[in-house]
Formats: C-alpha cells, structure tokens, sequence
C-alpha cells in the first residue's frame, strides 16, 4: 500500500492554486466520504482526481461547490474562503460545477439549457452563444430540440458549452466520460485542454477512467476510502506501475 | 416514497414517516435482545394478554363515568375502529386514503338498512355484513388504488370521499336521501342487565350497551389488526411500502397484497361505520363529509402511522379536543357556531404542525426517543 | 338543439374555471412536484376578503385586484413558511401538510367571516344573449370568464416562454440542482412559483363567486373537478389543464343535463373519469415521456 505522498512535486511557487482544498471532511450520516481531503488545483492546469467508485471523488467536488456541507475543512477559491458560501454564489464567484450524469435538463431545449447557464449574468451578447456553437458544430442543428434527444456525447458537450457561458474560471467536471465511447471521450477531452491551453481556464477533472484523464492531464490526485493517497505530476503517475494497480485499475 | 435510510446526507431523517413508521412498528427490543421483560415472547400471547388487560381496562372506565361519557367512548371507539384499519394502510403499506369517511357510510348504511326490519337480524350478524359489504366496496377502490401512488391516489380517494355521498341523494327512496335513514338501536339484552347491576349496581341503559357494544368490538378489530401487522402479511406490506423494487425482485407481485391492506382497512371502516350508525342513530349524508376523512387522517397522524394505540389516542384527541376547544372559543367571545370551528381549525393546525415539526405523532416520536435513549445507554455500557 | 347549444355552452364556461384550478394545481405540480390540495381554501380566504371589501363600499374591480394580490402574497408566504420544510421529504408529508392547511384555512374563514352564505356580485351581466327568439346559456359574465382565463393563460404563456425569469422557474422546477450550481436563487423560483399559481386559484375562485352564492366550503367541489382536469390534461402541462378543465366541464355539463337527475351524479362522474385516465392513461392526454435523468 503506498504512503501518501508529500505535496506536488511541481514548483508551487511558480503557479498560484486557483482552488485550495485543506482538511475537507464530510459524511453521509454514519459513513465518512471525504476524511481530511487537502489538495491544489493550479491556475491554468487540469488537476485530475482519480480512484475507484466510492473513493469520494464525486462527494469532492459535491462538497466543494457547497451541495454538500462539510463538517471540517476548508474551501479557498483564489484565496477566498468559500466554505460556507451558498451553492448559487459558487457561479458569481467563478467557479462552474458540472455533476455526476451530466445534469442536462432535458425538458428545456439545447438553446435554452445554454441560457440557464448564462441566468445569472444578466444580458449575454449573441456572440458568446455562437462561439459554444462553433465549439460544438453538434449542438447547432439540435438548438431548437428539447435536450433530451441528444446522444450522450451531444449532452457532454451541451453542459460543457453551458458551463463555459457561466465565464468560469475553474471548472469542476464529474466523470465526463462516463458511458461515452473511447472516441468522443477523447474528443471531449481535446477540447477541454485545448481551453485551458488557449483560454487559461483551470480544469478540476473527476474521473474513473484515469488512463485517458492522466493523458490529459497535468496533475493527477489519487484518493482512496475519502483520503488522499498521493499527489503527483501526471506524468509521473502513469510511470508509476505499483500506484496505478492498486488503486487506478491498470 | 424515498427510504429516508439512505438518503444523502442533510437530509433530516427524522423527519421522515417512513424511518417514524419503522420505529413506530419497531419488533419490541426485548423479543430480540434477550433484554428482561415482563411479556411473554409469543406475539399471539402478548396480544392475547393486552386484549384481556383492554377489556377490564374498558369496563372499568365504561362503569365509573356518566352517561354522557359513555356515548362519547362511544364515539371515540367506532374512530378508533376505523382509524386503526386506516393507519395499517398508510402506516405499514404506505397507502393514503381520503376516502374512508365514504367507506364508513357504506358500512353505516349497510347496518341502517338491516335494522330496518321488522325483526332484525341479531346484531353481530349485521355488523358483520356490512363489514363483508364493506369490504367488497374496499375490494374494487382498492384494485383502482393499488396502481396509483402518494397524490394520485389522495386525489382519487377524494374524489371518491366527495362523490359517493352523493348516491344518498340519488337513491332517495331507499336511502333517504338529505335526512339520511334512522336507526332503530337495539336494545340491551336482560343478561347485560343483569351483568351490569351485579357488576356497578348501575342500570343497563341503551346508551351504556352501545357503548359496550363500541368497546367490544374495538378489541377484537385491533387484537386482530395487531395480529396482522406482526404476521407475515404485515411484514410483506412494509416490504412493498419501502423497498417496492426490491420487493418486486424478490417475487413478490405489488398489486394484490395493496388491495389486501385495502380491503382490510375498508373491513375497519365498515365496522366502524357499522358502530356509529347504532351509536348515533342514524346514517345521513352529512355524517360523512370530506371533514370526517381528514378527521380519521388526523387521528392517525397525530397518533403515529402504523400505531394501533396512537390510532386510538388520535381518536381520543378527536372526540374529547373540539367540545373542550369550544368552550375555550364562547369563553373567549365567538358566538356558538364559530366557536365549532375551532376544533377543525386546530386540527388542520396541528397536522400541519405535525408534519412539519414532529412527522412520527405523538407514539412514533415517544419510540423514536425510547429508542435513542436505548442506543445511547447501550453505547455507554458496552464503553462506547 | 337548442338546449344542446346551451348545455355545451354551460359546460365551456364552467370548464374554463376548472381550466384555471387546474392550471393552478399544475404550476405547483410542475415546480415543487406536490399537489396544493389547499388551493381551493386559499383561493376562498381571497374571495372574502374581496367580498368583504365589496361590503365596505369599493367597487367589484379594487376588490378582485387586492384579491389577486393578497392570492399572490398568501401563495409565496405558505410555500416559504409551511411548505419549504417538507419539500422533497416522503411525499405523504407534503399532501398531509397541503390537507391540513386545507381545513385550518376553511376553519379561519369560517370563524372570521360565519359559516352562512352571501351573495356575491357579478362584475358583468348574467342574462344570456338573445338569439334569435330565446336566450342562449351563454352570458356577458360566462364571456368575462372565458376571457380572463384566455388572458392568463397567455401571459404565462408568456412568462415561460419569453422571459428570463420564466427560464429561471422552469430550470428550477426541472432541475433543481443544476439550476442551483448556476445560480439560479431556486428557493426564491419555488416561492414565486406558488404565488403565481395562487393568483391563478384566486381567480378562479372569484370567478366561481361570481354572481352566486359563497361560504366557507363553497371551493370544495372545485378542488376534485380542478385535480380530475388537471390529471385528465397531465400534471405537467399547462395546456393539457385548459384542454382538460374545457373536456371535464363538458362531459359534467352533459352528464348534469341529460342523465334524469344527473345533478346528483355529477361528482361521482368526475370521479369515474378520474379513475379512468388514472387506468388508461396516467400521464393524461398530454402526456409527453420526456426522460428526467440526463
């Protein structure tokens, strides 16, 4: 069993942590999912977050956008505390969570799940709608559909483009690859690095698949039973054979 | 309906009637625990034992109060008859019913009817038909209700509480209509006559029959209801009330064993209509209104879901709460009539109170907190 | 033929009441996913208190304004206050809830305002046009009902459709904790959900007042015809409640006129159609099978 690693081995100093996660503890009634959670996902880079189902991945980032109350801990986003900040804030802050299964709404056309993302800014220009359908050339002959006749892919793409309209500048994804085939999930994944590479969005990425999140990726977290059990360049992770067999499944 | 167990966290489980229902049914600790306890293990046994205790209980409240108190046992026993059969439906299959005020006059009529006759059928024999008829009345709402769940099914129930009234009116010659059918209340036997003054010295009088009438057939509804819900069937109910998927799976089909806890708690409500028909007289439509349905949702709710005791302080509540509650409203000023309103007024008060603050009832929180002690005194003792 | 003509006429006009109760029940539905079984109550609390401004003097016109406007604040203040703690509870919480609001708030009419019935006025006429050489069933109030409903209607229409607040409603209603990790401010959704629908009940609650007889229980019937058209339409739809109250205000009206002594039956009839639907057809007419889960 490998012993937690230390801190990143990048030099911290030279990126600031866009989010900063320390202590985090949280339960569902008797069971413990996250137990003292500490990471960093750095400013303009993918931070991937990996383990096997039940590891609390998915309670990470539920905790961390407030749908879940965390008894101990800390959340800091761009050095603001917003442990105790309500759910709705988390978009006017920056910071845009896209759940487990996806969350389309699908009684709401393409269009208009597009403009739930953008509720809260008030009057959005045309111009930023056109650049997610240029994003997603997909999305454009579905626009006026109700969401719910969309593909699994389409439907990723659809809150990825969502999301995106919020201007966020962390975005937590919840295993986007999730019953997508190989090709579209390395499609999406494209085209999430190639935003933080051009647009300097950082990425906090949930993911069980963590072959194809690792390749993608610029740091990978690795949690077990609620804890993390190490924390490396993503690199380094996929060299390390012993690590990935026992807790990433390859 | 959610199972509260496993909902995600900052949900309030308490306030759940699910988890309150479960505690309320909860096996007594002592049958499993090897804990000391001064009844007997067998289920059959001990609610042989409180049958006998429930009887000496009711003679000697029947016998040590007025006339007037009497009839208002009375009436709390013919609630209580049809409250019990309604908290086995929504209480262990989960089951809601807006609908039992209208079974109750099934029943009632069905009795009015038989007594009608120049020389009746004995009475236990008519009460008897019209729990059969009533039941059968049970069996066809039932087979509707078995497919439709939480507001579809309060919806229809209500529907069917405002709608059958109305065959009163329609059948006006046999049933009689707006006046409804007087009841010719059978008259106490010599031998009760007799039992009575040899027992209290006092008189037999009608209303004290009716009362032991009530109170007769109060015990032997609820000692086989407590049977029901401890047998087998009751726990096949509580499966397909919180685990229908997996209930399902494990071969069990949903639909008869919903019909089976309706046409039971219809039984229960044609008995007790029965009751009240002999108790009160008489079977009019305006006995039966939308009010006496909430009026039996009440009595459960308050008491507890799936309690046969919190059905019968419910209905304790329900009698004894709104003349008291009215004399407080003409001490306080309102005139007669407005004054009556306040006890519908509190009612509606306290079920939503109830929901909001103490969703088990008053039987179901006392377990809930009975059982909290008992977890906390274990967790001490075993060094926790 | 004739009394074809007005029966059917009779039928549109009740049915575009219940068209309005049930469009309430459905903005409800559609938002917090419970059935307000006490919004015929709350519809009757608004209905006094413009009769009791009618009787000190103001005009049918002020009155159904404040009544629509006491609906709207009764409505937010009710879903905030006694509904919020059991919304998305065990659903058997929220219609115990709904039913005892249901009887306290009757209650409350009666010991404030007496059991007794009064008149209430009619804002427009109540004879039937003249045609030909008779009167027809339909009447100048019957047209200032189907009228204020159409209305209605369309401004939710509206607000739905083409408005930035009504995306918002629907988001929350559809889904809710996605809308939350937008920002959409759901509990505040959910609160002018209930008022919106209560303005609706209001209306036609005053519209059933209208020119006749009320007491505190006068909206009871109303409650079951306004769920049947609801359940008959699809709890979802807001058309399929307008299609369902016009379908049920027919079929009560023919039921009412042709069978011999029908007027007694007409509840019963609701019933049968409801538990109809409820076999054949659950989802009602418009039932769409949209899946939920994304």
């Amino acid at each position: 069993m490998a012993e937690p690693h230390g801190s990143t081995a990048l030099s911290a100093s030279e990126r600031t942590a866009v989010l900063e996660v320390r202590d985090l503890t949280s339960s569902y009634g008797p069971v413990r999912a996250l137990d003292g959670v500490t990471l960093r996902a750095e400013t303009g880079r993918i931070t991937a977050v990996l383990g096997a189902n039940g590891a609390g991945k998915t309670t990470l980032l539920r905790t961390i956008s407030g749908l879940v109350r965390c008894e101990r801990g800390q959340v800091l986003l761009d050095g603001e505390d917003i442990t105790r900040a309500p759910v709705e804030s988390m978009v006017t802050k920056g910071m845009a969570h896209v759940p487990e299964g996806r969350g389309v709404i699908a009684e709401l056309t393409v269009e208009e799940n597009l403009r739930v993302g953008a509720l809260f800014r008030g009057k959005v220009g045309r111009e930023e709608f056109d650049r997610v359908y240029d994003l997603f050339p997909r999305l454009t002959e579905r626009r006026g559909q109700p969401a719910h006749v969309l593909s699994g892919g389409e439907r990723q793409m659809l809150v990825i483009g969502r999301a995106l309209l919020a201007r966020p500048r962390i975005l937590l994804l919840d295993e986007p690859s999730l019953g997508l085939a190989p090709r579209i999930v390395a499609q999406i994944f494209g085209l999430v690095r190639r935003l933080v590479d051009a647009e300097g969005l950082s990425v906090l990425l949930v993911e069980q698949n963590a072959r194809s999140a690792l390749t993608v990726a610029d740091t990978g977290i690795v949690l077990n039973l609620g804890r993390v059990v190490a924390a490396e360049d993503a690199r380094t992770l996929l060299a390390d054979e012993g690590l990935r067999h026992a807790y990433l499944g390859f | 309906m959610t199972d509260p167990r496993t909902a995600p966290a900052g949900t309030d489980v308490d306030a759940a009637p699910v988890l309150a229902t479960a505690a309320a049914n909860a096996p007594s600790a002592q049958a499993g625990a090897g804990r000391r306890s001064f009844l007997p293990r067998s289920t059959l046994l001990r609610h042989l034992i409180l049958l006998v205790v429930g009887a000496v209980l009711a003679v000697a409240l029947l016998e040590l109060t007025d006339p007037f108190t009497n009839s208002q046992l009375a009436q709390v026993a013919y609630y209580a008859i049809a409250a019990g059969g309604l908290t086995v439906l929504t209480g262990l299959n989960g089951q809601i019913s807006l609908g039992h005020g209208a079974l109750m006059a099934v029943g009632a009529y069905t009795t009015a009817l038989f007594l009608q006759a120049d020389e009746p059928w004995p009475l236990p024999l008519i009460f008897l038909v019209s729990i059969a008829v009533t039941a059968v009345v049970g069996a066809i709402v039932g087979v509707a209700a078995a497919r439709l769940h939480g507001p579809y099914l309060a919806g229809a129930t209500l529907a069917l509480a405002v709608g059958l009234p109305g065959l009163a009116l329609y059948f006006r010659d046999t049933l009689g209509g707006e006046q409804g059918l007087r009841v010719r209340a059978p008259r106490p036997p010599d031998w009760f006559r007799e039992a009575i003054s040899t027992l209290s010295g006092g008189s037999g009088s009608t209303t004290k029959w009716l009362a032991y009438v009530g109170a007769f057939w109060l015990l032997i509804a609820f000692f086989l209801l407590a049977n029901l819900a401890r047998s087998r069937i009751g726990r096949t109910w509580r499966a397909v009330r919180d685990q229908e998927v997996a209930a399902e799976l494990a071969g069990i089909s949903l639909a008869p064993w919903r019909v089976l806890a309706f046409v039971v708690s219809a039984a229960c409500a044609g008995l007790g209509g029965a009751v009240l028909a002999v108790v009160v007289r008489l079977a009019a439509p305006s006995a039966f209104t939308l009010v006496l349905s909430l009026a039996l949702l009440t009595a459960i709710v308050i008491g507890g879901l799936g309690s046969l005791f919190g059905a019968l302080i419910g209905s304790a509540i329900l009698v004894f709460l709104p003349p008291w509650v009215t004399d407080l409203g003409t001490s306080a000023g309102l005139n007669g009539t407005k004054a009556a309103q306040l006890a519908p007024f509190v009612y509606g008060a306290v079920l939503v109170l109830a929901m909001i603050f103490a969703p088990a009832g008053i039987v179901g929180t006392l377990r809930l907190r009975l059982l909290g002690l008992r977890a906390r005194r274990a967790a001490r003792a075993g060094g926790g | 033929m004739r009394q074809f003509v007005n029966v059917t006429l009779n039928g549109l006009t009740q049915g575009m009441i219940f068209a309005a109760f049930a469009l309430a029940l459905v903005l409800i539905w559609r938002s917090t996913r419970i059935v307000n079984f006490a919004q015929g109550a709350m519809a009757a609390a608004t209905s006094f208190i413009a009769l009791a401004l009618i009787h000190s003097g103001q005009s049918y016109w002020v009155a159904l304004v404040v009544a629509l406007a006491s609906g709207f604040v009764l409505g937010a203040v009710v879903e905030r206050v006694v509904i919020r703690p059991v919304e998305g509870g065990p659903e058997l919480n929220a219609v115990i809830v709904t039913l005892g609001l249901f009887v306290a708030i009757e209650a409350l009419i009666a010991i404030i305002a007496g059991s007794s019935f009064q008149s209430f006025p009619a804002p427009f006429g109540l004879e039937g046009f003249s045609v030909g050489d008779g009167r027809i069933a339909l009447t100048p109030n019957g047209l200032f009902i189907i009228g204020s409903v159409l209305v209605t209607m369309l401004l939710l229409v509206g607000l739905f459709r083409f408005t930035r607040l009504g995306l918002a409603m629907r988001a929350s209603a559809f889904g809710q904790e996605v809308a939350r990790l937008l920002g959409v401010r759901v509990g505040r959704m959910l609160t002018l959900g209930w008022a919106l629908a209560a303005v609706v009940g209001s209306l036609a609650g005053l519209l059933i007042a209208g020119g006749g007889l009320v007491h505190p229980a006068y909206m009871d019937s109303i409650i079951v015809y306004g769920f049947v058209a609801a359940v008959l339409g699809g709890l979802d739809s807001p058309i399929g409640s307008v299609v369902g109250g016009l379908i049920l205000g027919l079929l009560l009206s023919y039921v009412s006129g042709y069978v011999p002594r029908g007027s007694g039956l007409v509840n019963l009839a609701a019933l049968v159609i409801l538990v109809v639907v409820l076999l054949v057809r659950p989802g009602g007419l418009f039932s769409s099978t949209t899946s939920r889960r994304a």
